[in-house]
């Protein structure tokens, strides 16, 4: 079986091509970052609003746990059946998949921020706005990147599922493999998928450290096991 | 309707206990696991940092690809409900051990050291006095697998074995509207009533909680 796995990637056929591994990996990528750039952009500005001025959090909490009942599956079929096949009912699955962890981190590392930062940044003068921008939203940043991890991850998951109402990916690997009985090939595309995603998880552990303000970096250590679990945070932070 | 219903029920209604066993059973072995493999973490920083480095991969892998590759290292048939099984008990696992290590940890000082003077040993403290207290915790961990997990198991209709996940796949090759939104609604339901539950049995077990609340 491992045999078939490296036989399928040895294999210089599944490397080039409108079908080989690398466009599909492209296509893959691009829906995954198109998906989360609409739903960044709809989902922080509400996440900075609610919580800031704390007003809608019941309903930003509710969105989030809403959203992760919704099965991703059996809404893109439907909006497929509804629409029309193609990348748009696609993307709108992703986002809507997207949108409660990014939104929820945003609002619960805004929440988080200790009064006393806040309170003393009104205390020098600050504007609102300024207090959002240059003492909450530094403080806050490591959740929301830890949010927007989350995201990716379940949006690079959920990708796959674009293959089944015939788009491209790494889920044509599945998704053909199974009509053809072919076990390899789609062991295949489950690592590669499964490489995506880890790959990416990478990429945020980098990006969260840097995302540490330099002033708090050195605080974290006893703050930090405090869990912030009266947000529901999903734990994959 | 009553026509809808007529022809569909027998489906709808394997698919929803399908969906059941497929997601409760691995709920239940993930924290059958992760309670003493949580509780082995926070006695010893060698079980405690590989199993958090095993449980952040494992949680990265996507389900689907989890399901697939599962045949190949069970041994099991591709179609076998079991590969879900294992791959969402997984799943459950490397979320709820974090929750119990995260749990125990934040045990206040104080706590731990008035049980150490009445004279109790490490782990009738953990039993008795820390496990109680990391309950909140452990729930809040609890929640957030079982919601994930009632949706991620449709998932496994891609391969043939999803519970309501099969309404989605066969609506979508009839192309009935009816039947998709059926195992739309069907599956949110499941997840809420299972959050209400995992809410109400952690009221039950935090008695002092609701004690403070009255006060």
């Amino acid at each position: 079986m491992v045999g078939d796995l490296f036989a399928f990637f040895a294999d210089a056929q599944h490397w080039t091509g409108p079908e080989g591994i690398p466009l599909r990996a492209a296509e893959h990528l691009l829906y995954t970052v198109l998906a989360l750039l609409i739903a960044f952009a709809i989902a922080f500005p509400v996440g900075l609003l609610i919580g800031h001025t704390n007003r809608g959090a019941f309903l930003a909490i509710n969105i989030g746990n809403a959203g992760r009942a919704l099965p991703t599956l059996g809404f893109l079929v439907l909006l497929v059946l509804l629409t029309t096949v193609g990348l748009v009912p696609v993307l709108v699955a992703l986002v809507v998949l997207a949108i409660p962890p990014i939104l929820t981190a945003t609002y619960a590392g805004i929440r988080n921020v200790e009064p006393d930062i806040v309170d003393a940044s009104r205390g020098m003068g600050m504007t609102e706005r300024q207090v959002l921008f240059q003492a909450e939203l530094p403080a806050a940043l490591p959740i929301v990147v830890g949010g927007l991890r989350t995201a990716t991850l379940q949006v690079v998951s959920t990708a796959t599922v674009a293959a089944y109402v015939s788009l491209g990916g790494l889920g044509r690997f599945l998704i053909d493999g199974l009509a053809q009985r072919e076990y390899p090939t789609m062991l295949a595309g489950a690592v590669l998928v499964a490489v995506l995603a880890i790959a990416l998880d990478v990429v945020f552990v980098g990006l969260k450290t840097v995302a540490q303000p330099g002033g708090l970096a050195a605080r974290t250590k006893p703050t930090s096991r405090r869990p912030v679990t009266n947000h529901r945070q999903s734990t994959a932070s | 309707m009553i026509e809808f219903l007529d022809a569909n029920s027998p489906r709808i209604l394997a698919g929803l206990v399908q969906h059941l066993y497929l997601s409760v059973l691995p709920i239940i072995i993930g924290l059958v696991l992760a309670i003493p493999l949580g509780m082995a973490a926070v006695r010893s920083r060698w079980i405690d940092a590989p199993l958090l480095g095993a449980s952040s991969v494992a949680y990265s892998i996507p389900s689907l690809a989890l399901f697939i590759v599962m045949p190949g290292i069970l041994g099991t048939q591709i179609l076998d409900p079991i590969n879900v099984i294992v791959a969402l008990s997984l799943y459950t696992l490397a979320l709820l051990f974090r929750s119990v290590t995260d749990g125990l940890k934040a045990v206040p000082e104080p706590v731990r050291m008035a049980s150490t003077a009445m004279g109790m040993r490490r782990l009738r403290q953990l039993l008795t006095v820390e496990l109680p207290i990391a309950v909140p915790v452990i729930a809040a961990g609890l929640r957030v697998t079982s919601v994930s997990n009632i949706s991620m198991v449709s998932v496994g209709a891609l391969i043939g074995v999803g519970g309501l996940g099969d309404l989605f796949t066969y609506g979508f090759q009839i192309g009935s509207l009816p039947l998709i939104l059926t195992g739309i609604v069907l599956s949110v339901a499941l997840a809420f009533l299972a959050d209400l539950i995992i809410v109400v049995l952690q009221r039950m077990l935090t008695p002092w909680a609701r004690a403070r609340e009255a006060r």
